[in-house]
């Protein structure tokens, strides 16, 4: 009989305020990324890459563009009789709500995973962006009897990478997590979770009860930080190449990144593809006095200025005697004659007039609003 | 219980597109790659769609494999119906036998049980290797406006072109009264775009009747128009205005492919109010590096350049080195042009890889005797060896 021995979970809405105003009018896991993406694409396409057909989507607020990206999930062959795709909005009941942190939400839908049949359970967020299979992850959980397994990879954090919600591990000698550091404030080489976790469904319905009755909200401090001595917490090393977002200038490098072709190929590659929601978007077209160089280009641009490592959404049109230097420009934009661009992120449907010049540092992209006019 | 529809659309696609020699080696015609993402048959599957359209019979016959897998279920067209949808109709094994298609009207003819599952008053024919975006439901219109047994969509031709279609002499009603196929001295410049509405009992009758002449050839063109015409039914002739484009030889469809590039757009191909739908590649956005240089083409997602590309259509995953050239060229998904290699006046089908220094095709104007000189095709998965010139003209269906 057809089965599904592991339930993906994805949580859209974790992290939305670290993109500022990016997620003013959507989810962390519908922010668009790398010309035709958006985050909720990785996790996802992941899930589906690794034989996992069965897939929950945990959301809480300004899901319309998420729900219009995924749909019934077909593009992700996620449109199943058995298992397939599932939208789960914020559940209200008598002690929940919108819920504060990942065990409120898991709560919510508690009913959700009491009801499914899976033996294991992963749960992802939308901050990550890579090309992984989880599957190795799923056997190591299975071969070593963890209770939980967390996904981390080795990573040297300056100072500015240091966030209050970064979370780091120590391990045993057995590799069993004994330290979860959230918030390191020393510079240094972490083990950093990249919030991706494997674990049975018994015990994470038995930890959402639990929970509930305890009034806890954050699976990462109550459970990884102050239960690592009860359970056994395994950590699964990654070396695979990810960009994590956390901040608006992540986000803008993240999408500069995947102009380098180690990185780009690492993650897109032909055997394990990323899926996205088609558009049925004509090729690009590329006019006279076009001059492109180091950028990446979706279908549906036309293309008459120059570009210059930029990364281009699909539809966007950029007019003659344009100038876009160190730029994201998202779906739909218009660029008319003379502007001028250089570390700007542009979001969808944006006009820029003639000559008009928008100048941000690489250190500080500026942000235009979705559909604002210029 | 099948619900009766007011019409279907049975489209031709069994053809084995001899005119496009190595390039429909593997492959029906229909299925031939078009505009940097799209295959033949996605204009007319699309143009049914849009025009309200739900079901379609594919009759398939030569190298139906690409394109059956292609067609799946029909989702990128939105043809994945409770009732209807796209189907691919094979010849099949009947209890008094079985036949290969023996023509257009034979092979709609072994269909007739498909068409009357859902009763429909008018069948619209279609073939599968044209370019244009057209709306089937103005022509129906226009077919119950003249109350008409059979409709066919003409479009005007340069009268000095006229001779090489099937001509239709029409009086001031539209109503056609003579059908000539490629006259010597063709007496209007009507020329049949092989797209017929039927009203079904009509054709239903013809086809029975075609069939029982053992001296007929089974041909809408050559047998069912002409007969249709003796007996006095309604036909008329629908003066269609757009762009339209026969992709039967390697010279149209090169040509088809580099009118795209006109930035007037003739095929009206950005035009979002009227898509064209095709199954889509999952590839990255394309890559443009450093040392490219892109202007006049149209490149799909997934290719990667790096070389110079001019005047060129570029399929997902195509793959142009350093310091190679392409220009007045198609590359179709999967092809490898290497370092330093130059593609001029080509055609380059699926997964060809052109190795470093080759040479593939020439400009007309560095051939004095134009009669030498012609469009180069590649083959599909064909290899071109370092440094080797494939001239002009030439039909690559073996490595070299």
């Amino acid at each position: 009989m057809r089965e599904n021995t592991v339930l993906g979970i994805i949580f859209s809405n974790m992290h939305d305020e670290t993109l500022g105003e990016l997620t003013n009018v959507r989810t962390m896991g519908s922010v668009p990324f790398g010309g035709r993406y958006r985050f909720i694409d990785f996790p996802l396409s992941n899930m589906v890459n690794s034989g996992i057909s069965n897939v929950g989507v945990v959301t809480k607020s300004n899901y319309q563009s998420l729900i219009d990206h995924i749909g019934s999930g077909r593009e992700w062959d996620l449109a199943r009789k058995v298992g397939g795709l599932n939208i789960l909005p914020p559940f209200s009941n008598n002690h929940s709500g919108i819920y504060r942190g990942r065990l409120e939400a898991l709560s919510g839908i508690t009913d959700y995973i009491s009801n499914n049949r899976a033996k294991y359970v992963l749960m992802a967020d939308c901050d990550v962006i890579s090309n992984m299979d989880y599957r190795d992850m799923i056997k190591r959980h299975i071969s070593t009897g963890a209770d939980i397994t967390v996904l981390y990879q080795k990573e040297n954090l300056a100072k500015e990478d240091l966030l209050s919600d970064t979370t780091a591990f120590g391990f045993d000698a057995n590799g069993r997590i004994n330290d979860v550091m959230i918030g390191p404030s020393m510079p240094g080489q972490y083990n950093v979770y990249r919030n991706v976790t494997v674990i049975s469904r018994d015990l994470l319905s038995r930890i959402i009860a639990d929970g509930a009755q305890h009034n806890q909200i954050s699976f990462k401090r109550e459970i990884l930080q102050k239960s690592h001595d009860r359970y056994n917490i395994q950590g699964y090393e990654s070396t695979g190449v990810s960009l994590t977002i956390h901040s608006i200038k992540s986000y803008f490098d993240a999408n500069m990144k995947l102009l380098d072709p180690a990185v780009r190929n690492s993650i897109f590659n032909t055997q394990s593809p990323i899926y996205t929601k088609i558009k049925d978007e004509v090729p690009a077209k590329y006019g006279t006095s076009a001059k492109v160089s180091n950028s990446l280009v979706a279908d549906g641009c036309i293309i008459d200025g120059e570009v210059e490592n930029s990364v281009i959404f699909r539809g966007v049109q950029i007019a003659k005697g344009v100038t876009v230097k160190n730029s994201i420009v998202m779906q739909g934009a218009t660029l008319s004659d003379g502007a001028s661009l250089n570390y700007v992120i542009v979001d969808k449907d944006v006009l820029v007039r003639e000559h008009r010049t928008l100048m941000g540092f690489e250190t500080y992209p500026i942000y235009i609003a979705k559909g604002s006019v210029v | 219980m099948i619900r009766k529809k007011e019409w279907i659309s049975m489209l031709l696609a069994g053809g084995q597109g001899s005119r496009l020699y190595a390039l429909t080696r593997k492959l029906a015609k229909p299925a031939v790659p078009f505009g940097g993402k799209y295959r033949i048959i996605d204009f007319p599957l699309s143009n049914c769609i849009n025009s309200g359209i739900d079901t379609v019979g594919v009759l398939t016959q030569y190298q139906p494999l690409v394109l059956n897998e292609y067609l799946g279920n029909g989702q990128p067209w939105d043809l994945d119906r409770n009732n209807g949808g796209v189907f691919a109709l094979p010849p099949y094994q009947k209890s008094s036998g079985s036949d290969w298609y023996s023509g257009t009207a034979n092979a709609i003819y072994q269909n007739i049980n498909f068409i009357e599952r859902y009763d429909p008053e008018y069948v619209l024919i279609l073939s599968g290797d044209h370019i244009y975006k057209m709306d089937y439901s103005k022509m129906l219109t226009f077919h119950k406006e003249k109350n008409a047994d059979c409709t066919i969509a003409v479009l005007e031709v340069p009268m000095e072109e006229a001779s090489r279609f099937g001509i239709m002499n029409a009086d001031e009603s539209q109503r056609v009264f003579e059908f000539e196929e490629k006259p010597k001295e063709p007496k209007s410049n009507l020329a049949s775009m092989g797209i017929y509405i039927f009203t079904w009992s009509k054709l239903k009758k013809y086809l029975e009747q075609d069939e029982a002449d053992p001296n007929s050839s089974n041909d809408f063109g050559k047998n069912i128009i002409p007969s249709m015409l003796a007996d006095d039914q309604r036909m008329f002739a629908y003066a269609f205005e757009g762009y339209w484009k026969d992709v039967g030889t390697i010279d149209s469809l090169w040509e088809a492919n580099m009118d795209l590039l006109n930035p007037i757009d003739p095929l009206k191909l950005y035009d979002p109010s009227w898509k064209i739908y095709s199954r889509n590649a999952d590839m990255p956005p394309h890559y443009i590096s450093k040392t490219a240089h892109v202007q006049n083409s149209m490149i799909c997602e997934g290719s990667h350049v790096e070389g110079d590309v001019d005047f060129s259509v570029l399929f997902p995953g195509a793959v142009v080195e350093p310091g190679a050239v392409v220009r007045d060229s198609i590359l179709m998904p999967g092809a490898v042009v290497k370092k330093n290699a130059i593609v001029e006046y080509a055609i380059i089908a699926e997964n060809v890889v052109i190795e470093e220094g080759a040479k593939v095709g020439d400009r007309p104007e560095n051939w004095e005797d134009k009669s030498k000189w012609g469009v180069a095709v590649v083959g599909e998965n064909v290899h071109i060896s370092p440094k080797a010139v494939v001239p002009p003209q030439a039909m690559i269906e073996q490595d070299v």
